[in-house]
């Protein structure tokens, strides 16, 4: 018992790798919501009037809607506990001073964001950067850079920040804007409408293969600031494309909001690989500070033969919500979920995914690991649903559990609603524990502890690593040993 | 190569074994039997480093070194093998990975070149065939769902592999049948050498028919309170323990 606490008390203090804070000018709104900021945010982006006019009906929707906390327990989706969020208090709009507008090349970015974006291991000098990965990097509230978007232009590929395509492509953000999350369709995508700063954009003209994979790198740097951020990717007709996010933020007391909003789409025969590592900063041992990591992910198969695949590597965040889902409209249409949810410390993770037939023929699979340690809560929450028309639909969910310790927890809900005779859904769900008896017989065969954990844990969840392009794979290994370190005697 | 001398160890407020001398040289095989809960397992876990048992008092001295100031891991880089009374599950990791990153765990501690994937394959496959085991064994998970025979086999296959100087078996022949006593036997038999040494743990005369002892040891509460030779376990499979509970009660008093 007292090695255990010791073992806590090594952790709260222990740190967390991208806890630092970049000393930078940042502009920022005033703390506070209200239909003037919006304005002003708006405005700080020259948005056309029907943008801030969107923005504003989400807003006022917003405004009628229920904290989903603040909900009835029996109505609430997610099984996440978490003090009131005061609304009135966060900045919604922080900027590195020079970088208004969106710098013209990386000349003119800041050094010092460079530097930033350096340490946390993403160069954005194209020569340094990993070859064939394309780089949007979002700084608080705005894209501070994106690299290659010459060579991808070239092959009619667009990639660029959310507030850049707003301006050079606005019938594209237009058309597919709130086409797959409306701006009604949860409190915290509500909230993204009415204050989403930047983020990506991609678009994928018909029959072209994106010849690199596209990520986006967040980072919060601001104190007191949410990131709100918005991601729309679209896929035309026989496109293809790999598109990877990661986040980390530094080590803060006070707990600070990301409420992302990620719509995909994909026509016939297109597909989207996309995958997610995510290192937020987690918080310590006794829940204080961290992010609440608040997202709305959703893919919709428009097309017929379309495909969706999402990857997850959740590692970091004091709470997850997420669920990423896919809309199977298209007959033989395809969607894919494969999570990995670690939750360690005093983390909580509600994630899952909602895989909804309606298409004939459409298929979907579904694949989570969730790992708990120390006083980690990790909850599995997934709904399939086969709507009337979708003949022949085929789902497979495997959920499994693997508990560190004995002070954390595991839970699995899956919804399934099959509203045609001739759909097969299947089900699988195991849970397991590493011990200390574990942990000892490993190294009794000469294997250490930290080998031992990081050996148990990959094994655990190679389905899924494996789903993940390899320079990313191989990280988000080493990201499982680092957030499990210390978790085992 | 082994020393133990006066070692008192336990668990939280209570102490199980109390005071055991013992000395394992180089080349020999020592039998220990003694009745169930006597502390036999307790020792060999001790020995292999289990942090569950606390040493209170005494010493252990493993060719030269302090064994009881190494952690566990380093105890099996320098050459410490237990096979365990009950082996432990691992979900997820299949025994041909568990066993090369065992295998490479210990020769990169040593400063030896890791073996890959191809080399390991040909490697693993002469030792299967030591304890006839299927290959098949490799690509499941270690020990998840295996018999309780096929456990034991799986202990001396990893003990073939990592090659260890001094090996414990902690009750390796329970639960066999007569076929897998003979090849865990025999196994043990091949891998023990002039430059090693094996104690192995169990209740059967049986099986020291078919690994002879240079030494027999008989465990009581927590003590060694008899040693012999090979016909000590005759003697024992023939009368039982109570002549020498009854021997150490009035030695005791
Ligand atoms: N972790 C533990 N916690 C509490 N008591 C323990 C623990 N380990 C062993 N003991 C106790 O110590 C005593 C010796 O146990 P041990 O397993 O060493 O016996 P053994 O000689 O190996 O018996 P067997 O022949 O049944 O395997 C038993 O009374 C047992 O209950
Ligand atoms: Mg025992």
């Amino acid at each position: 018992m007292s090695s255990q606490a010791q073992e806590l008390e090594t952790l709260a203090t222990s740190d967390y790798k991208f806890g630092w804070v970049t000393d930078i000018e940042q502009e920022s709104a005033p703390p506070g919501l209200n239909e003037d900021i919006i304005r002003f945010i708006s405005e700080k982006k020259n948005e056309p009037d029907w943008l801030l006019e969107w923005r504003l009906k989400a807003y006022r929707h917003w405004l009628t809607m229920t904290d989903p906390l603040k909900r009835k327990k029996s109505e609430q989706w997610a099984m996440v506990t978490y003090p009131d969020i005061d609304y009135q208090s966060i900045v919604y709009y922080s900027a590195p001073k020079k970088a208004g507008d969106g710098p013209e090349s990386l000349d003119e970015v800041d050094p010092e964001l460079l530097a930033t974006y350096e340490k946390l291991g993403i160069p954005l000098e194209e020569q340094k950067m990993l070859t064939g990965v394309a780089v949007d990097a979002v700084f608080d509230s705005v894209s501070v850079a994106t690299t290659f978007k010459e060579s991808l232009a070239e092959v009619g590929v667009i990639f660029c920040s959310f507030s850049e395509a707003v301006q050079d492509h606005p019938d594209l953000v237009r058309q597919y804007l709130g086409s797959v999350v409306p701006h009604t369709d949860n409190y915290f995508a509500a909230l993204n409408s009415a204050v989403f700063s930047d983020g990506s954009f991609c678009y994928i003209p018909k029959g072209v293969r994106c010849p690199m994979e596209l990520s986006t790198y967040f980072r919060i740097n601001a104190a007191n600031t949410g990131q709100f951020e918005r991601t729309l990717v679209i896929a035309e007709e026989g496109a293809y494309v790999s598109y990877l996010e990661g986040c980390t933020a530094p080590m803060r007391d006070e707990n600070q909001l990301h409420a992302a909003v990620v719509e995909l789409v994909a026509l016939d025969n297109a597909q989207i690989k996309y995958s997610t590592v995510q290192n937020w900063y987690p918080g310590d041992i006794d829940g204080k500070g961290g992010i609440y990591n608040f997202v709305t992910k959703r893919g919709a198969c428009r097309g017929t033969n379309s495909k969706i695949s999402w990857t997850q590597v959740e590692t970091g965040s004091a709470i997850t919500w997420k669920y990423p889902s896919c809309i199977l409209q298209g007959d033989n249409s395809v969607g894919e979920f494969y999570s990995v949810a670690v939750t360690s410390l005093k983390q909580q993770a509600d994630t899952g995914t909602k895989m909804i037939h309606i298409g004939k023929n459409t298929r979907s699979t579904i694949i989570s690991k969730g790992i708990s340690a120390l006083l980690g809560q990790n909850t599995y929450r997934g709904a399939v649903q086969v709507l009337k028309g979708a003949h022949n639909a085929r789902n497979f969910t495997q959920c499994d559990s693997m508990l560190i310790g004995d002070q954390c927890g595991a839970h699995t809900f899956p919804y399934i609603d099959v509203r045609n005779t001739s759909a097969h859904v299947e089900h699988e769900a195991t849970t397991s524990k590493i011990g200390e008896d574990q942990i000892f017989y490993c190294n009794q065969r000469g294997i250490s502890t930290e080998d031992a954990v990081s050996m148990i844990v990959n094994g655990f969840c190679k389905e899924v690593l494996a789903e993940l392009p390899m320079e990313f794979a191989v990280e988000a290994q080493k990201l499982l040993g680092i957030s499990l370190e210390g978790s085992v005697g | 190569m082994l020393e133990i001398r006066n070692l008192h160890a336990g668990v939280e407020g209570a102490e199980i074994l109390h005071g055991i001398d013992l000395t394992v040289n180089t080349g020999e095989i020592h039998a220990i039997m003694g009745p169930n809960g006597s502390g036999k397992s307790t020792l060999a876990q001790v020995l292999a480093g289990h942090e569950a048992y606390s040493v209170t008092a005494g010493e252990v001295i493993y060719e030269g070194q302090d064994l009881l100031d190494m952690d566990p891991d380093e105890r099996a880089v320098q050459g410490v093998f237990l096979a365990f009374q009950y082996p432990v599950e691992i979900p997820g990791v299949n025994s041909a990975y568990f066993l090369r990153t065992a295998l490479n765990a210990i020769r990169t501690a040593k400063d030896r070149e890791e073996v890959d994937a191809i080399d390991f394959l040909a490697l693993i496959r002469d030792k299967l065939k030591l304890v006839e085991m299927d290959e098949k064994f490799l690509k499941r998970p270690v020990n998840e769902g295996f018999s309780g025979g096929e456990k034991k086999r799986h202990e001396i296959l990893q003990m073939a592999v990592l090659e260890p100087r001094l090996a414990i078996l902690d009750e390796t022949d329970s639960g066999l049948d007569i076929d897998a006593l003979r090849i865990v036997a025999n196994g043990v038999n091949t891998l023990h050498s002039a430059d090693k040494a094996t104690i192995v743990v169990t209740h059967y005369q049986r099986l020291l028919n078919n690994i002879v002892p240079d030494v027999v040891h008989v465990m009581l509460d927590g003590r060694i309170v008899q040693s012999g030779d090979k016909t000590l376990a005759m003697e024992l499979e023939e009368k039982g323990y109570d002549w020498i509970k009854e021997e150490h009660a009035t030695h005791s008093v």
